[in-house]
């Protein structure tokens, strides 16, 4: 960087570059199901203020967004909804297990309720709480975001591992 | 908190108030309906709040329509239809809350259903019966005979088993990664 503030060059590895842009804006699909919904607006207003992490651009369609968070309980009849709406969104796409309840089932150890949604989608973070305060879903988010940036989540070591095989033909 | 214990509400406790009208209303059904009427239970002796009527399951319907239609009884609003599972022979009681909308009294009315017995439907008193229905036959199995429309309402349609039956696991598990398959036939 010259004297001026004039940025002259920098070098990095395109993954690494291509990386660092998406985890400072990794778009939230909310899918609030009971209070924690509440707790994840929270974070997404003023007070805590999600986008100062990149995180703002709150999109309803699976389609054009990268982060889903589930926020609540996750009932069975709810948890083939989830999977569909997983299996929507494009690659590389994350998930961040908000609460006790999506986690693992909270309190409600019962047959109408998914216990844990990793027993139907993978799961990159997880947030403990009931429900969790906005600090500890920004922590959560920052976690992500270094995970985002090495390629360490569920989702880019599944691509990582699409692009050996078409470079190497061997299916693992 | 001793049940005996009149509730009160903020017009009243519920015995003060209708405590005379239900004494004329039961012994009115006793008189119109005779030995299908097999059992009642009075607050606050009854350990209950509102009385208790136990009716023959056969003159289930002719009980529910007396009731919404006679003047003194007025009961013109099906709250809920539940159901209990009592572990013991006959297995379930079908529970019946009435309130009248006019005139602001509530009573309950219950069968007792064996395990593969039929229960006459309500839904040519109370329109509204059909989802009551639905829901007691999704969480305990009960049939009732003469519904339009028998399938399950709160569970996935693949379910199997009946989950607030006592002998059903707390933890019965059913997992479907798949969504439910749409009836087109619902669609039309």
């Amino acid at each position: 960087m010259g004297k001026d503030g004039s940025v002259g060059y920098l070098t990095t590895r395109l993954e690494d570059f291509i990386n660092w842009g998406r985890k400072n804006a990794l778009w939230p699909l909310p899918f609030g199901t009971s209070c924690c919904g509440i707790e994840m607006m929270a974070t997404l207003c003023s007070d805590y203020d999600m986008s100062r992490f990149g995180a703002e651009v709150v999109r309803f369609s699976p389609r054009q967004s990268d982060l889903l968070i589930v926020a609540g309980i996750i009932s069975a009849k709810m948890a083939p909804v989830l999977k569909t709406i997983y299996d929507q969104m494009s690659e590389p796409k994350f998930v961040m297990s908000f609460g006790a309840c999506a986690s693992s089932g909270g309190i409600f150890n019962v047959y109408s309720v998914l216990q844990g949604i990793d027993k139907m989608i993978p799961v990159d973070v997880y947030v403990p709480g009931c429900p969790p305060a906005p600090e500890g879903v920004i922590h959560a988010l920052m976690r992500l975001q270094e995970k985002v940036s090495v390629g360490d989540t569920h989702s880019q070591r599944k691509i990582a591992e699409m692009g050996k095989q078409a470079v190497t033909g061997v299916s693992p | 908190m001793d049940i005996r214990k009149p509730i009160p509400t903020n017009c009243g406790d519920w015995v003060t108030r209708f405590g005379e009208t239900w004494k004329t209303q039961v012994a009115q059904l006793r008189q119109k309906f005779g030995d299908q009427i097999q059992e009642v239970r009075m607050p606050p002796e009854g350990l209950t709040d509102v009385p208790i009527i136990y009716v023959k399951k056969d003159s289930l319907v002719p009980v529910l329509a007396f009731m919404k239609s006679e003047s003194g009884f007025e009961y013109g609003f099906l709250s809920d239809i539940t159901a209990t599972d009592e572990e013991i022979e006959p297995r379930f009681e079908v529970v019946y809350n009435l309130f009248s909308q006019s005139r602001h009294w509530r009573i309950r009315l219950k069968i007792r259903v064996g395990e593969n017995e039929d229960v006459p439907t309500a839904v040519s008193v109370w329109p509204g019966a059909n989802w009551a229905e639905r829901e007691v036959w999704d969480m305990f199995g009960i049939k009732f005979k003469g519904h339009p429309d028998l399938r399950r309402i709160l569970m996935d349609v693949r379910w199997q088993g009946h989950p607030l039956r006592k002998d059903y696991p707390l933890r019965g598990y059913q997992l479907f990664p798949e969504p439910e398959e749409i009836d087109t036939q619902l669609l039309e």
